[in-house]
């Protein structure tokens, strides 16, 4: 049903949570930097605070511009709502401690981020929250690892550092089962790539500083909610269905069926944790949104011609890219994501970790840093940096090898950026002498 | 808050405030496929104003036993045994959609439990096309999608419901696929098409308006495409009731939460 009243994807990045400004007219969604809301009355104040209106206070709460940055994700998503947070890790951090406390476990995908495995593995377990890793296309590991305290399940759209494709329906089946949501970082896919929400997640967030922005120019995160998890109907979690005495006793199910995890997440979460984005980040980030379908296309375009580049070069081992035959997943990457696997992905050098080095070193166009999702090329030679310390063996058991390179491939004209890395494959077998 | 209706258990909201006693009550009742929480604001507010206040979830919807009742007359019926379950006396009745139906059937059946009566995105007879009953009959994901674009007017309403950041078409979207889903559960049937078959086959509600004695007041959305203002002059000059004209679409209480608190404020002041 074409139109303006049931707009689609492209319709939605540019116009979803924004009109005109009623004061102004301002067209662009203005930047609302103020710290806080003058109150009409006493009694409008009073009525904001107890949540009989609906209205901005305070900025680490809630802002207009940032508003509109969370309609849209969740708009674009699918969702009933976003909150947004200073970054991809106070996201994430934001779902667990929204719902997960002392004594409470996590099963997990192995296949993570980083920044992620670290606040998993080591910060929230001093903290009391134990996570469980498992592999995850092992589907079994998924359901044995399930306790009664499990409080989520957590996955990677596409893991790393092999671009595992995580097979959303199932997992999510195993988890409805047992009565937890599934939460998703979707990241490398954004929802023009996929919408976990459609395949059953219920919880999806992002590091807003990669293709959402797009622009490699803003630090910022975004957590979205499905509304279709029965918090209630699970029996697992009090914190959204019993009276919660940190906030007038409310009991966040009865306040919003659905929206019952957000409404936590702003008004405890942000409150006290007060990871919250800055509004000239959200404008910024709003930016990169209004172009996301075209980005994302090109992206992927361009990924396509670079990893069929790399398949043919005689100094290339393997390239993991689920679109490819040769990857695990390259059957489920057809049916999850039908539109392509990103831009973001590894290959191996056939060499040395010097030789790694030397093309690294010998690339023009693509920066050499650690970022994923920016407009421009990125590199990155895990060897020589993010796991320097790690020796062969230990490499190797991390599924990385001294010449594993992480590419984000990005808008620049493809045959450049093909010549680019020719000539730097070139500089890496030369090195070999 | 839970009470014993008719035999079966029935949920209201009370506000977020216990229920207690007092004089005056607001009786908030949703429309199709909704539940309590399409009121959480206003129920808030008159909860916090000197109001007790019941925001009930109708049988077989969220919270409460089903299964669903069968006609809008069978539900005024069960308003006023939740009254009576509750020790409310008299309540000032406030409906949307399907809801406000059910609020003017009770106040004509009742008009001594009734101290007032608000009809929100209103219409007289409530007729529902073939076309859109076939398509909640035979595929109401589908239908759902369809009342949910008709029923929002744009893409950026503010400050959204219940606060910044919600975005109301997937609210709205998923709160009536969790009571499709949760009354599935239950009882057998496709609550939406029940739902919208309750409001196309309510025919007495001219004859039911008239006899209404109870203040009555109507708000309508000025770009509401389900439920049009202009359905409403018929029963507005029956009910002798004053239009207030909010720029929403049907979904008033969420696209215009203070705008709508301010018009039920004429009609239930604080």
């Amino acid at each position: 049903m074409p139109g303006p009243s049931d707009p689609a994807f492209d319709t939605l990045a540019l116009h979803a949570g924004a009109a005109p400004d009623p004061t102004t007219g301002a067209r662009a969604t203005p930047i609302h930097l103020t710290t806080s809301f003058v109150f009409e009355s006493s009694e409008h104040a009073a009525s904001l605070f107890n949540m009989e209106r609906a209205g901005h206070v305070y900025s680490r709460i809630s802002n207009p511009t940032t508003a509109v940055f969370e309609e849209r994700v969740a708009a674009l998503e699918g969702g009933v709502g976003a909150v947004a947070t200073a970054s991809g890790q106070a996201a994430l951090h934001l779902a667990v401690a929204t719902i997960a406390g002392a004594g409470s476990h996590i099963v997990a995908s192995a296949a993570l981020y980083g920044g992620s495995h670290n606040l998993l593995s080591y910060t929230l377990a001093r903290f009391g929250i134990e996570t469980t890793f498992v592999k995850p296309r092992d589907i079994d590991a998924w359901h044995a690892a399930i306790r009664p305290n499990t409080k989520l399940l957590f996955g990677e759209s596409l893991g790393n550092p092999g671009l595992d494709v995580l097979d959303i329906p199932r997992v999510s089946a195993i988890a409805h089962e047992a009565g937890v949501p599934l939460l998703v970082d979707a990241t490398f896919t954004t929802p023009w790539l996929q919408q976990p929400f459609k395949l059953g997640a219920d919880l999806v967030f992002h590091s807003a500083t990669k293709f959402l922005s797009g622009h490699g120019t803003v630090v910022g995160g975004v957590l979205a909610d499905s509304g279709r998890f029965d918090w209630e109907r699970s029996g697992r979690f009090p914190e959204l269905s019993a009276p919660y005495a940190g906030f007038h006793d409310m009991v966040f199910t009865e306040e919003s069926t659905v929206g019952a995890f957000l409404l936590r997440a702003r008004r405890e979460g942000l409150r006290d944790f007060g990871a919250c984005m800055s509004p000239h980040t959200a404008w910024l980030i709003l930016q990169g949104l209004e172009t996301l379908p075209l980005r994302m296309e090109r992206h992927v375009a361009n990924a396509r011609k670079v990893v069929q580049f790399l398949v043919a070069h005689p100094m290339v081992a393997q390239v993991g890219y689920p679109e490819l035959e040769s990857h695990p997943d390259h059957a489920l990457a057809k049916t999850l994501l039908p539109r392509g696997c990103g831009s973001v992905f590894s290959f191996d050098l056939r060499g040395s970790r010097a030789q790694g080095v030397a093309f690294i070193e010998a690339l023009q166009l693509f920066s050499h840093l650690a970022n994923v999702g920016d407009c421009r090329s990125l590199v990155i030679h895990p060897a020589s940096t993010t796991h320097f310390r790690m020796d062969d063996a230990a490499l190797s058991a991390a599924g990385i090898g001294p010449g594993t390179i992480r590419l984000s491939i990005g808008l620049e004209d493809a045959d450049d950026l093909i010549v680019d890395l020719k000539s730097a494959l070139k500089a890496a077998e030369k090195a070999a002498a | 808050m839970k009470f014993d209706v008719q035999g079966r258990t029935a949920y209201a909201y009370t506000g977020g405030k216990p229920w207690g006693a007092g004089e005056r009550c607001v009786v908030f009742i949703h429309g199709a496929l909704n539940d309590h929480s399409v009121w959480t604001l206003l129920a808030r507010w008159y909860a916090h104003h000197g109001y007790r206040v019941l925001a009930l979830d109708q049988p077989g919807h969220g919270r409460s036993d089903g299964p669903p009742l069968a006609s809008v007359e069978a539900l005024a019926d069960w308003v006023i045994a939740l009254l009576d379950a509750a020790g409310v006396a008299s309540a000032h009745l406030v409906g949307h959609s399907m809801g406000s139906l059910i609020a003017l059937e009770a106040a004509s059946r009742a008009p001594g439990r009734v101290a007032g009566l608000v009809m929100v995105g209103t219409a007289v007879p409530m007729r529902v096309s073939d076309a859109l009953l076939g398509t909640a009959r035979d595929d109401p994901a589908r239908a759902i999608a369809m009342v949910n674009a008709f029923s929002h007017s744009g893409l950026a309403s503010k400050p959204s419901y219940p606060g910044p950041g919600a975005w109301l078409r997937g609210g709205a979207s998923a709160l009536m696929h969790r009571m499709q889903e949760t009354a599935a559960l239950e009882n057998p049937g496709n609550l939406f098409e029940h739902d919208f078959r309750v409001c196309d086959a309510y025919a007495n509600g001219l004859e039911a308006a008239a006899r209404v004695t109870c203040p009555a007041h109507l708000l309508v959305g000025t770009r509401d495409v389900m439920t049009p203002p202009k359905a409403t002059k018929a029963l507005a000059a029956l009910l002798r009731a004053p239009v207030s004209r909010i720029i929403s679409g049907h979904a008033l209480m969420q696209e215009a939460p203070d705008a709508v608190l301010n018009a039920l404020r004429q009609a239930i002041p604080a």
